[in-house]
């Protein structure tokens, strides 16, 4: 399917420049962020965000807001509830558990009454790298800088409070304020992630390059950086593996990066063997 | 006075931890916080720190304080792989000649490119001394911190915070519940259980009837060790009430209730 003419040809090479590079520009954030969210074990809770992010997809549909906004205003929403339910003992299992299936239900329903979206949904929950334009490449650069900016500015206050709650209070240090800004920064990763990997496996694009990093790094900034690597890389080969064999492009970029992850452990194990 | 908390209560999930609790530290003191586990020991160093909220009372510290501390452990994920070079450096950038000498300081020379997860007990201890002291504390607050060091690990655990103690002129503050070694090491003990059960020099406080009835069942073996080497040439119990620590007229055996 790649050329019949010397314009559909051209077309083709700036969609997939855009993809490429939105990929890239999510990778650049969820290289640090998902190394806090394993850090801290926060996966389930990345999922309960993402899955929100439906519900915020609908709402954005029945009001005329952008879609990113309405994602952006749920997720954080989502995201502050259960880390204040967390802060007053809630069992998070169970809170998280109830929250995540509740939202991605909900929002399933939600959609159903918006006209005209059901043929369109599918991108929402597997992501649409692939149309992305033009406008949604500067919504995810743009978001993913303000997180990748967020996480350097903190960088040392957020790595001790992860250490230890204690630790960073005797230096002055806010641990809870650190918490509300990984959830904000949680958060905004969500909105932008939607139209590249969905809201499905938003959470894999966080964990997995982040778990493939660890394998080989030794310190946390070598791991962060890794995982923002790793993370482009898994992107990059997942739209080759869907443009070659016409797989859904968001599937395919997780499958790449659990490759990846998988001969990281492996290496690691030799390694250290 | 560095710091000095006034008739402090702190109650955690409807239960009074501590309650009219007050001590003070000063300046080049070292005071050891004794009791049996459960008695409020950590809560007491989380209270005073400002970790907690208070129910009552208050804590006052000395203008500009810099408070260095060690906590219990450090529960730290296997998944952040971190070296100790780069802990000392949290969470304020410290230069390679500064991390070199402090780690010199607490004997850890060479363990800089070592990672935290594989250190043993005593050298996170060590480590986590020596990250502290980046900071120049005037007061250094520890909890338990030889929790699962031998009794040579222990004794020369204190020996350094005695040498620091010399060398910087800092506070100390720290909790216990050994005996014995840490009695030795300290200028005043004070014996906690929820409430302040009797203060003093570790002579006085180990010759204290609310000392012996808080410590004194399980380890009878100890008690009589320490006795035997340091209490034989005690005079009395005449100075008991002379450092002004709290001597509480209720029954005491009530404690050892409450402690089991």
């Amino acid at each position: 399917m790649i050329t019949t003419t010397r314009g559909t040809s051209i077309m083709l090479d700036d969609f997939l420049i855009r993809a490429g590079l939105a990929g890239i520009g999510l990778s650049l954030a969820t290289g640090p962020l998902g190394a806090f969210v394993l850090w801290r074990r926060m996966a389930y809770f990345g999922d309960a965000t993402a899955h929100a992010a439906i519900l915020g997809v609908a709402l954005a549909l029945a009001t005329d807001l952008p879609v990113p906004l309405g994602t952006l205003v749920v997720a954080l929403s989502m995201a502050v509830t259960v880390a204040s339910l967390a802060a007053k003992g809630w069992a998070v299992d169970t809170t998280l558990g109830v929250l995540s299936h509740g939202a991605l239900a909900l929002g399933l329903v939600a959609i159903s009454f918006v006209h005209g979206v059901h043929t369109s949904l599918e991108s929402y929950l597997f992501g649409d790298i692939l149309a992305v334009t033009p406008a949604d490449l500067a919504t995810i650069w743009g978001g993913a800088m303000a997180v990748l900016a967020l996480l350097i500015w903190r960088w040392q206050a957020l790595l001790t409070a992860t250490l230890s709650a204690d630790l960073a209070r005797a230096d002055g240090i806010d641990p809870d304020r650190e918490r509300l800004i990984l959830t904000l920064a949680l958060a905004l990763v969500v909105a932008v992630a939607l139209k590249v990997v969905g809201a499905l496996l938003i959470a894999a694009m966080l964990v997995i390059p982040a778990a493939a990093a660890r394998a080989l790094a030794r310190g946390p900034e070598g791991m962060a950086a890794l995982a923002s690597a790793l993370g482009a890389v898994a992107c990059l080969l997942g739209l080759g593996l869907s443009l070659w064999q016409d797989t859904p492009a968001g599937p395919s970029m997780v499958a790449a990066a659990t490759g990846i992850f998988a001969l990281a452990a492996l290496f690691g194990r030799l390694r250290r063997a | 006075m560095l710091l000095q908390a006034q008739n402090i209560s702190v109650r955690l999930d409807g239960v009074e931890v501590l309650s009219d609790v007050s001590i003070g530290v000063e300046a080049g003191e070292i005071v050891t916080v004794l009791g049996p586990n459960g008695s409020g020991k950590s809560t007491l160093l989380r209270a005073v720190l400002g970790m907690l909220p208070l129910s009552s009372g208050q804590v006052r510290r000395a203008d500009g304080l810099r408070l260095g501390y060690v906590p219990q452990k450090l529960a730290i994920d296997p998944s952040l792989r971190m070296t100790v070079r780069r802990f000392l450096s949290l969470p304020r950038r410290v230069s390679d000649a500064e991390a070199a000498q402090v780690l010199a300081r607490v004997g850890m020379e060479a363990a800089g490119h070592r990672q935290i997860a594989a250190l043993s007990g005593g050298q996170l201890q060590r480590v986590m001394l020596a990250r502290a002291l980046l900071g120049h504390p005037g007061l250094l607050v520890l909890d338990e911190p030889t929790q699962g060091l031998d009794q040579p690990g222990e004794a020369a655990f204190y020996t350094l915070i005695a040498e620091v103690r010399r060398d910087t002129g800092a506070g100390v503050l720290m909790v216990s519940h050994d005996l014995h070694v840490v009695m030795a090491a300290s200028d005043r003990v004070i014996c906690l259980n929820h409430h302040i059960c009797c203060e003093g020099t570790p002579r006085v406080v180990s010759a204290a009837p609310e000392y012996r009835a808080l410590f004194g069942l399980g380890t009878q073996g100890a008690l009589a060790l320490y006795q035997h080497r340091h209490d034989h040439s005690h005079d009395g119990t005449a100075d008991h009430g002379a450092q002004g620590h709290d001597h509480h007229d209720h029954d005491h055996a009530g404690h050892i209730h409450h402690a089991g």
